[in-house]
């Protein structure tokens, strides 16, 4: 029982950390970039590249799943996706789908489209026990790191200026320029931070979810459900949608099987219904 | 409307008048028309089966039966209504004499009508569900059947005294023929399959059913999962501890890919699997054909894929040389009953349900110069489909 | 936050100035562009007559993006589950001719008639007050779990091996469907050209005026006395109609049916063709279905392995020159010309 809540927990931490980037564009720049998928997959290929042909340790590729991506984000946010924010959302959904086509076909141009595995340090492996229940190594590493970025993240939203910058600009963008604040290099920055935190989540869940060029599009349904269910208002709406998503599948599959794959979609039209602008709606 | 729908009704009858049924090329070609997943989920699979395929044309050289073969590659993304527009296009357009590929069951049941409307001899490189020779008699098939490893698995694991099985499919057809045939042989072996799991396909974690075979405490578990996600299945089995629980894992060969096996690392080693295809065989004929297909590659490793589209060329080939081409029929009839030396072993082809006989072999991963290998440890000799022949 | 009105702009046509009687029968006459985009599209059937197949499916998806049109452009609400009902109307072509008839214009009813209750049916959580997202994943969760659904009854349905064992009569007893997929061709052209001057007549009559005004501003819309919420539903349940016939054109073209008909990237793609294509005039869905089609064609027969890259940078190009620009185009290099000759 314990076991499964936190399989569960896990999986919806690495839901929250993959989702936070599209809801943060969503929220900020009102941009629907189903691309953030790709940048997940940045990040995995390049821990998964940095392991196995460079032979870096686990940990030490982490720090450059998140920042390649986070770059690539920059780059792409200052030449293409700049362009589109005045853009209808219909040109936003065509825009980013073109870019995560590219993307498909440039990483299996690129790295094949065989499954990319890797093998984590022996201190990841396997499980220990408390008290009973059986908790596998990985999945608490994985809730410890997850946690550990949420308390950051909150810490630099509510307690710096740029967090303050940001959140004003989130609110309502033009008071904010007319306050000074220069709301395209927040966007920029946070777009950067956004496409990391997704490459860093592509890493982490390789050895969940598996990493192969499809990846993008594999992943965007779940990381689309968690905003939609969260909102876009804050971080604690996607958080929790995240950990709702992640409990609900794993224990749904356990204990209702026959129920399966049709579990996670009837909870996300039951909860849109009931709170059709996310869980945590924003104070209009 | 009315009288554009009366002139298009005459046009068409016309065109249809003219056109007729469609002929072979005649000017001594002879196309080869290779559906298979180039792009999408099931995208390796096609890389295989191309790879090994023009492996063979450039090892046997492209004549045959006095006729240049030509190799048309298209590609369907796994999705069935493409495949059966281009397989109705190579056979109108391109006149195709062959039809090759076919990564998935769907894809190979849309295209199974215009074999037989085509006349056209269609061999299936991949897909694994046992009806689907029975659609068309001009489908004849070149990879294996999963009734026909499952049933030696089931076999193999009573006979080594277990009596409880939990069942893990992936929930769609291979995956539910899979759970059929384990369930009965074992059971007809005197075992007993206490829980039948199905997992969703698109389910990127298996944490909530293995929770449920810890659970059970069976003696084994056997699996069904498609051959992508193998690799996680066996890490989250050992990362709950499962192997050293005493619970043996079963499982059809595809969660051992020779493709990927190398990159699962330690977790692969828990693994007894039967199959009909292990890039560790030990033949010369292997040997040669693993070498080819690593030059020719880039070091890819070939995995089961690889060697039915190889196969599935011999087939064509050895096919055309004996009758010269003289359209599907003629073909079909040469390959019933053919037999030849893989570099899986020994082959052939049944001549009455036109699938393929083989032998299926017990594998263990092992570790050998530092790389993961599949190593047979028992050999069933020339097993047949038993979703067919009954027994 | 995304709001419905935030689509408008792009979508908004000049807004009439006339008398409205005036401006109804002028949006209603055609235009000459109109005759000629079907004059060529007969044209295709007596010139290309070894494309037949691919053609036809354009048309299906054409007529598919259609309906998409209808509601997004029609009555401003997005949907990423279209999918549902072009693949429930594909199931319900396959079943009535394995259980019922094999005569294929009883499929074709059934199938849309289906398809328009599921839609009727599940159309009110479209009203939900919701953002644009909310009705996406809304529609998307329907699709997914009428997959799960058809996945599940594999005994109805034959689950994932696809349903097989179609077979279809010839068209009014006397055009078989051939090989060439000449019949089927002209059957789909037929079926989307009715379909479309049904649409046509549906959007261009006082009742598809009122959708226009739900579309640009609900609240107005309903101050005036329109009853929205019916109107949209009404709308997407005839939506939803129209891509249940797309689908039996599918089943009976192919004769058989997998799960692929239900699955997410059907969705998906035909919100990106319509996009393409253009939202809002009928034409689009018609439009990005030609173009995306022949280049995926053109591309993949090129490259099999890597044709996705080159149509991503395509449809890049396109949104980022922007198609108003690009359709504007001819016009503005002919001004140029024009302003060239005179100095």
């Amino acid at each position: 029982m314990l076991t499964i809540l936190i399989d569960g927990i896990a999986y919806g931490m690495l839901l929250f950390v993959m989702a936070l980037g599209l809801a943060v564009t969503l929220g900020l720049m009102n941009f629907v970039n189903l691309a953030h998928g790709a940048f997940a997959m940045i990040g995995g290929y390049v821990t998964a590249l940095a392991m196995n042909r460079l032979g870096v340790p686990f940990l030490l590729t982490l720090p450059f799943a998140f920042l390649i991506p986070a770059l690539v984000g920059l780059v792409a946010e200052r030449t293409l996706y700049v362009r589109m924010y005045r853009r209808s959302h219909l040109d936003h959904v065509l825009f980013s789908i073109a870019l995560v086509f590219m993307s498909i076909a440039g990483a299996d141009w690129l790295l094949g489209s065989s499954q990319m595995l890797i093998t984590l340090p022996p201190w990841l492996q396997g499980r220990f026990e408390v008290l009973g229940v059986g908790i596998g190594r990985y999945r608490a590493f994985l809730i410890v790191v997850c946690a550990a970025l949420v308390i950051v993240l909150q810490m630099v939203l509510a307690g710096t200026r740029f967090g303050a910058r940001l959140r004003a600009s989130v609110d309502d963008q033009r008071a904010a320029r007319g306050l000074g604040i220069n709301v395209n290099r927040i966007f920029a920055l946070t777009f950067a931070t956004g496409s990391g935190l997704a490459g860093l989540g592509g890493a982490l869940g390789i050895e969940i979810m598996g990493l192969d060029p499809t990846f993008p599009l594999k992943i965007l349904v779940y990381v689309l459900i968690v905003v939609t269910i969260g909102g876009t208002a804050s971080l604690t709406g996607p958080f929790l949608a995240a950990l709702i998503i992640g409990t609900a599948d794993v224990a749904g599959k356990y204990y209702v099987p026959e129920l399966g794959a049709f579990l996670i979609y009837l909870l996300m039209i039951v909860l849109l219904i009931l709170r059709p602008q996310g869980l945590i709606a924003p104070a209009r | 409307m009315k009288r554009r729908h009366m002139l298009m009704g005459a046009a068409l009858g016309l065109s249809t008048a003219i056109a007729g049924v469609p002929a072979l090329a005649q000017d001594g070609t002879f196309k080869i028309g290779l559906i298979l997943p180039m792009t999408g989920p099931f995208a390796s699979t096609g890389r295989q089966i191309e790879a090994a395929a023009r492996l063979y044309m450039a090892q046997h050289g492209d004549e045959a039966g006095g006729q240049k073969i030509e190799l048309i590659l298209k590609d369907d993304a796994g999705v069935a209504d493409t495949t059966k527009r281009l397989a109705q296009e190579l056979i109108v357009r391109d006149k195709v004499g062959a039809l090759a590929g076919f990564g998935l069951t769907p894809l190979a049941m849309a295209t199974a009508p215009l074999s037989t409307r085509g006349q056209t001899p269609t061999v299936v490189m991949a897909a694994a569900t046992s009806s689907i020779t029975e659609q068309s008699p001009f489908i004849v098939r070149t990879s294996y059947t999963t009734p026909q490893v499952t049933s030696k698995i089931a076999e193999w694991a009573a006979s080594e005294g277990m009596t409880k099985v939990v069942t893990v499919v992936s929930d769609y057809g291979p995956g539910i023929d899979a759970e059929k045939t384990f369930v009965s042989t074992f059971g007809n072996a005197g075992g007993e399959v206490t829980d039948t799991l199905r997992v969703p396909l698109q389910n990127p974690d298996f944490s909530p059913f293995l929770q449920k075979v810890a659970d059970a405490q069976p003696d084994a578990i056997f699996v069904f999962v498609p051959s992508g996600v193998g690799a996680q299945f066996m890490k989250q089995y050992v990362e709950r501890g499962l192997d050293k629980s005493g619970i043996k894992l079963l499982a059809d060969g595809g969660i051992t890919d020779d493709d990927i096996l190398n990159g699962m690392g330690d977790p692969a080693l828990a693994a007894i699997t039967g199959f009909h295809y292990s890039a560790a065989h030990d033949s010369a004929k292997n040997d040669e054909f693993v070498q080819a297909f690593q030059e020719a590659t880039n070091g890819m490793r070939p995995n089961f894929m690889a060697v039915g589209g190889y196969d599935g060329m011999h087939l064509i080939y050895a096919a055309l040389e004996e009758t010269g081409g003289e359209g599907g029929e003629a073909m079909m009839d040469a390959m019933k009953g053919m037999s030849w030396e893989s570099p899986r072993g020994p082959v052939s082809i049944d001549p009455e349900t036109r699938d393929i006989v083989q032998n299926v072999y017990l594998r263990r991963v092992e570790r050998q110069d530092d790389q993961l290998w599949n190593i047979e440890f028992q050999t069933f000799e020339a097993v047949k489909d038993p979703g067919k022949t009954g027994s | 936050m995304m709001t419905d009105t935030s689509l408008s702009p792009l979508l908004a046509s000049p807004r009439p100035n006339e008398r409205v009687s005036r401006d109804l029968l002028r949006r209603g006459r055609w235009k000459p562009a109109e005759f000629v985009f079907w004059l060529i599209v007969a044209a295709s059937f007596f010139f290309l007559p070894d494309r037949h197949l691919l053609l036809s499916e354009i048309a299906i998806l054409g007529l598919f993006a259609l309906s998409l049109d209808l509601i997004i452009g029609y009555a401003g609400v997005v949907s990423l589950g279209h999918g549902a009902f072009f693949g429930l109307g594909a199931y319900v072509a396959g079943l009535t001719s394995i259980h019922l008839t094999g005569e294929p214009l009883t499929g074709l009813v059934l199938a849309a008639l289906a398809a328009g209750l599921l839609g009727l049916a599940t159309g009110p959580l479209l009203l939900l007050r919701a953002s644009d997202l909310t009705r996406l994943m809304v529609t998307l969760g329907v699709a997914m779990l009428v997959l799960e659904g058809a996945n599940q009854a594999a005994w109805l349905t034959g689950g994932a091996d696809g349903l097989t064992g179609v077979m279809i009569d010839p068209l009014l007893g006397r055009f078989e469907f051939d090989l060439f997929g000449t019949t089927g061709y002209a059957y789909c052209l037929i079926v989307t050209f009715a379909f479309f001057l049904i649409a046509r007549r549906v959007v261009t009559s006082p009742y598809g005026l009122s959708l226009r005004a739900i579309r640009d501003n609900p609240l107005r819309a309903r101050s005036m006395g329109i009853p929205v919420g019916r109107r949209i539903l009404g709308l997407y349940a005839f939506s939803a109609l129209i891509a249940g016939a797309a689908g039996a054109l599918l089943t009976q073209t192919t004769m058989f049916v997998s799960l692929d008909v239900l699955a997410f990237h059907r969705s998906a793609d035909v919100l990106l063709i319509l996009v393409l294509g253009g939202v809002g005039y009928l034409y689009g869905g018609l439009l990005g279905a030609i173009g995306f089609k022949l280049l995926q064609d053109w591309f993949s027969a090129i490259t099999p392995q890597y044709w996705m890259f080159w149509m991503g940078l395509v449809l890049l190009v396109v949104v980022l020159i922007g198609r108003e620009n690009l359709n504007a185009l001819p016009r503005t290099l002919l001004a140029r010309f024009r302003k060239e000759g005179r100095t």
